[in-house]
């Protein structure tokens, strides 16, 4: 009986969890929409969320769980305008009360999108919008960004917090920016959006359930760009990018857990149904004829899932889509990727040459992909030895267990000649 | 929403200028006033005189510590204010960005905390 109870309770838990994570920035957006105060809506909506933990498992889920946390979200967040002390008084309360006294509770707007472009607004230090908009929008906390994003838990809530304050203070608007000045703004967003994705894409395994949802959710802001803004092309292509990545979830893994590597993917594993979905978002953003980082990110993508009808990869599309990318970007990123691309055509020492033209940037020196490349090239052409050192800095880099385990195994394929003396 | 736009300069460039550019210099702010106006936007401002005239105060144990001359030394100077009521930061920049003094020195957009 003891074990039905505490099944029970976790399934309380895991929903208030998803609900929690799924109308976190739509209650935000909505609860701050007025006041710009974000900071006190995210205090109510925990505060709000707290209540639910203690109330769900004992009386259960209520029917419209987001209506319930907005209720009480909206109790607090007014106790607590009533008792501060510090700035707007009676007035904004009023607006406020009236603001979210006149919606219907199971009928909330989602002002997310104007919540996104005040995350990733040119006023707030470019850094932290990323980590701004995945906190306020998709409700993470200050820790599990600062990791992804390579910084100490108290620094980032630091930076966080005073994000928040200049929103409030300087008075940036939950708006939609107008015509001309929207490309500027949207990248600004898309960039964002992808950062959130890119950590979410981090757990392959999807175990970690907050990760998984995180690439979801995503993918849900960028549909919700689709229809808002449905005349842009790179928010077609963001979109498609992240699905194609999206759909080989489930063959990034072997079953024991295993990295496996995108050209050795088994295709079937991949999933069809989202692979369509990209090809369309791509040909109707490349019908706007106007071409775009996540475009040309998203067509390097297509070109490698053409393996699934043909059985092989183009890499001459593929280096002359990286060719663009580069010219476009100038990202050392592309230039890696370009250079392994080349040497699927010219050869290893070619790719060895064209990563050596990037080896310089002093980004590079601590980035895993670079080093993982280099290793993998340096196998190819036989130097054992120098390819060893590599995937040693690789696998020093990595920190995910899988992909470590595949580059020590790559590394101890070289065999015992490639040892450095002495080991 | 009420912003302070603080207008900072370099005053010797004023004195560089020949009289024409000089008359051409004050136009345009003064276009940009009445442009202000007309928007229904403007609270008030106001030109500065020259920062070298400041006196700066400080009072430490009771004892008024007197300084002949600005708070910061820099070569841009607090030369001028804008005072305007606008409804967000995007349209206090949007501001800021067409002031004459943007051009020739930077301008700083601040939130007014209304009492």
């Amino acid at each position: 009986m003891a074990t039905v109870e505490t099944s029970d309770r976790d399934t309380t838990l895991a929903t208030a969890e998803t609900v929690a994570r799924h109308s976190h920035g739509k209650l935000v957006a909505f609860l701050a929409m007025r006041s710009g105060d974000v900071t006190a809506a995210e205090d109510a909506l925990s505060e709000a969320f707290a209540a639910a933990l203690s109330v769900w498992p004992s009386k259960g889920c209520p029917a419209n769980p987001e209506a319930w946390l907005l209720t009480v979200a909206r109790r607090k967040l007014i106790d607590q305008i009533r008792s501060r002390h510090d700035g707007p008084g009676s007035d904004e309360l009023e607006a406020l009360a009236e603001t979210i006294g006149e919606i219907a509770e199971d009928d909330i707007p989602d002002r997310r999108l104007g919540l996104l472009f005040a995350c990733t607004h040119p006023a707030i230090d470019a850094g932290i919008r990323s980590p701004l908009m995945m906190q306020v929008v998709l409700g993470l906390d200050a820790a599990q960004i600062a990791s992804a994003f390579l910084l100490s838990p108290a620094a980032m809530s630091q930076r966080l917090v005073r994000a928040k304050a200049k929103i409030r203070h300087a008075g940036i608007p939950f708006r939609i920016p107008n015509r001309n000045e929207l490309p500027e703004r949207l990248e600004m967003v898309l960039d964002a959006i992808y950062a959130s994705f890119a950590e979410g894409w981090i757990d392959a395994a999807g175990s970690d359930i907050a990760r998984r949802e995180l690439a979801g959710e995503a993918i849900f802001l960028e549909r919700l760009l689709t229809e808002l803004l449905p005349d842009e092309p790179e928010v077609w292509g963001l979109l498609a990018l992240m699905l194609y990545a999206e759909a080989r979830r489930p063959a990034r893994r072997n079953s024991r857990g295993g990295f496996v590597p995108l050209g050795q993917q088994d295709t079937a594993l991949w999933d069809a149904e989202m692979i369509e979905e990209a090809e369309a978002a791509l040909r109707r953003a490349s019908g706007a004829g106007l071409i775009g980082r996540y475009q040309l990110e998203a067509a390097i993508q297509s070109a490698h899932v053409e393996r699934r009808r043909t059985g092989s990869v183009s890499w001459r599309a593929i280096l002359s889509l990286y060719d663009a990318l580069v010219n476009l970007t100038g990202s050392p990123v592309a230039s890696i990727n370009r250079a392994l691309a080349l040497a699927e055509l010219e050869g290893p020492t070619t790719g060895l040459e064209a990563l050596d033209e990037v080896s310089g940037d002093p980004r590079i020196g601590s980035y895993q992909p670079y080093w993982a490349a280099r290793a993998e090239l340096l196998a190819r052409t036989g130097a054992s030895r120098e390819a060893w050192q590599a995937y040693e800095i690789a696998i020093g880099l990595e920190r995910d267990p899988a992909v470590k385990r595949y580059l020590e195994m790559r590394q101890a394929d070289l065999g015992s000649d490639s040892l450095p003396q002495g080991r | 929403m009420q912003y302070l736009l603080t207008l900072y300069v370099d005053e010797s460039g004023w004195g560089k200028m020949t009289p024409e550019q000089q008359q051409q210099g004050a136009a345009s702010y003064m276009a940009y006033t009445e442009a202000l106006k007309a928007a229904g936007a403007l609270v008030n401002s106001n030109r500065l005189r020259p920062s070298a005239t400041a006196t700066t105060l400080r009072v430490t144990n009771g004892k008024t510590q007197v300084l002949d001359g600005p708070f910061a030394d820099s070569k841009e100077q607090l030369g001028g204010y804008y005072l305007i009521d606008v409804p967000d930061l995007d349209a206090a920049m949007s501001w800021a960005g067409r002031c004459p003094a943007a051009q020739h020195g930077v301008v700083e957009v601040r939130a007014i905390w209304a009492m």
